[in-house]
């Protein structure tokens, strides 16, 4: 009798513990949405949306140039770091001798653990200063970003691609042999197609990662809050919209903070049902 | 792990059937141009992201080490030592709350996605889905909400427990993945021994499953560690940016990631940014060796 009422109770604790996660999102969807969507009533959602200029001290919120900000920037990453990215988990999938494995595999790794923060700082003291000098501008843009972010969503889409190219049976490559195609042919046309479903995760994955990356873009962006007219230029994601501002603002532009979070939430959202559904797929 | 299983097959494979000496390969990539295109264009993809790697380390350290005198790591903050000293203990500090919160949470949810919930359960889809939506968040609304929250809902004000409850739902699925793959991957035998031996469920959950999988449980255990040492964005507004190690738990306190990030931002200490970026980089690299030993130790295990 007795160690039935503890088997309930564990189970009951277990139960709570796992429905944990589901508390968390409830919550987080509450506070992000609950504080945003009545300012973006009050603001007006076009306005809000499509407004070009932001001006807390005027009472003008609109985030347009940081929505732009964001896709042009996490569209810049992704041009840097998706063609090398796939190569190099070409490389580690069907090239790579087990030697050089053994140290390439760890240092992918070592990439994916090192602090945003280092990051942003590696980028402040090494890429800002070599833009300077390359394009004669202030160094910090759009550019700038996109080479960062790209660096930083590298171990991302190399790890979830290789393993997607490691799940090609062994006969695509073979047969692809046997009917004259050279190595690389073989890999790049018969194994290549074959895990693009994989490989398609593995970019969907790096757009998370760049959109929501905020301290390394930050640091890099130059922060305008304006529409970038050249990719030197200077610009201002969503996620650095909120990190600049939220020490100091109050009320409505507190509020509109939130609000950014809000659109941020629903472009991540997004991505993530397109990651479930590609999943799904498989 | 796996990947190292299928690379001795397909090198034992190439040595068996077509050893080619470099002078064959050579006269063979002469008529097929654009495969040795190919080939070039992936090793020197590979060649750049180490490259970027060892820059980027290199680069720290050597202009880091210099800066790295004893006066940083003396007991007290000051604005002229401005040591690191109290953000290095906030940042163990926030490590063992956060795991101290987390791990009970995820290993119970895991516990119950394995043992206990039946399959197709709609309860468990639910708590899936959420999962896989929690580790998507970017940090930055982590801590927009752990603010929010604990701040100014719960009037906390800049907490290091705020910070590190907020850290705690951001590593949640990370800890539920990995426990619940380590709890699956201990094979039904050992459970239907247990069962047959007359143990309840709870005594071969804690027996018998839970043991078997401690190494699992502990990869993903440094991996957590991984992202809270490093993590900046969640942390800033939830905990604060006091320097010092705080008295209660209802302090602020910075950790080092959040230290370095205001160095950076008050722009007038770079040096210290320089001896901070070290210390943070060493810690993340022993980090990542424990966990490659770790894994190493696991597939060795297995064989």
């Amino acid at each position: 009798m007795k160690t039935d009422t503890r088997e309930t109770l564990m189970r009951l604790v277990f139960l709570i513990t796992a429905c944990v996660s589901i508390l968390s999102v409830a919550l987080i969807c509450i506070f992000i949405f609950g504080g945003g969507l009545p300012a973006i009533a009050e603001i007006g959602p076009i306005k809000f949306l499509l407004g070009t200029t932001w001006k807390p001290s005027n009472g003008q919120y609109g985030i347009f140039p940081m929505i732009v900000g964001s896709i042009y920037v996490t569209a810049g990453a992704l041009l840097i770091g998706v063609p090398v990215g796939l190569l190099c988990a070409i490389f580690l999938a069907r090239f790579c001798p087990a030697p050089a494995y053994r140290l390439i595999k760890p240092a992918v790794d070592l990439l994916a653990g090192i602090p945003s923060i280092v990051y942003g700082f590696f980028g402040l003291v090494v890429i800002v200063p070599l833009m300077q000098k390359l394009t004669g501008t202030g160094g910090k843009g759009v550019l700038t970003a996109s080479i960062l972010l790209g660096i930083m969503i590298l171990p991302t889409i190399i790890s979830v691609s290789e393993s997607a190219l490691r799940a090609v049976p062994e006969s695509y490559y073979e047969g692809a042999l046997g009917l004259g195609a050279t190595h690389e042919r073989a890999v790049f046309c018969a194994c290549l197609p074959a895990a693009k479903s994989g490989i398609l995760a593995g970019v969907i994955l790096g757009v998370g990662r760049a959109i929501g990356e905020t301290m390394a873009v930050q640091m890099v962006a130059g922060n305008q809050p304006v529409v970038p007219a050249s990719p030197l230029s200077g610009v201002r994601t969503l996620t650095a919209n909120i990190v600049m501002e939220m020490g100091y603002a109050t009320d409505l532009h507190r509020e509109a903070l939130i609000a950014t979070a809000v659109v941020l939430f629903v472009f991540i959202l997004l991505i993530n049902l397109c990651f479930s559904a590609l999943k799904r797929k498989e | 792990m796996e990947a190292l299983h299928t690379l001795p097959r397909a090198a034992a494979g190439q040595e068996a059937i077509n050893r080619t000496d470099w002078r064959q390969k050579l006269r063979h990539y002469r008529q097929h141009p654009g495969s040795f295109l190919l080939l070039i264009l992936t090793v020197l993809s590979a060649l750049a992201t180490i490259g970027v790697l060892f820059a980027l380390i290199a680069y720290i350290l050597i202009r880091g080490i210099p800066c790295l005198t004893p006066d940083l790591f003396a007991w007290e903050y000051t604005t002229s030592n401005v040591s690191m000293m109290p953000a290095l203990i906030n940042t163990v500090l926030v490590v063992v709350l956060t795991l101290a919160i987390a791990l009970p949470i995820g290993l119970g949810a895991a516990i119950y996605l394995t043992e206990y919930a039946k399959r197709g359960n709609r309860l468990v889809r639910i708590i899936r889905i959420t999962a896989e939506t929690l580790s998507g968040i970017p940090s930055i609304v982590y801590g927009l909400f752990g603010f929010l929250f604990f701040n100014i809902a719960l009037k906390w004000g800049y907490t290091i427990l705020g910070g590190a409850l907020t850290l705690a739902i951001m590593v949640l699925p990370l800890i539920m993945r990995t426990a619940e793959e380590a709890l699956l991957a201990v094979p039904d035998s050992y459970r239907e021994g247990s069962f047959g031996l007359g143990a309840g469920r709870l005594r071969t959950v804690f027996r018998i499953v839970l043991p078997a999988a401690v190494p699992g449980i502990l990869s993903g255990v440094i991996l957590a560690i991984g992202r809270i040492v490093g993590e900046t964005a969640a942390l800033l507004y939830p905990a604060g940016t006091a320097p010092v190690v705080p008295e209660s738990l209802l302090n602020s306190g910075r950790t080092l990631a959040v230290h370095m990030y205001a160095l950076l931002n008050e722009g007038l200490y770079m040096e210290q940014a320089y001896a901070t970026a070290v210390v943070l980089l060493v810690l993340v690299v022993g980090i990542n060796a424990l966990s490659g030993l770790l894994a190493r130790k696991l597939s060795a295990k297995e064989k």
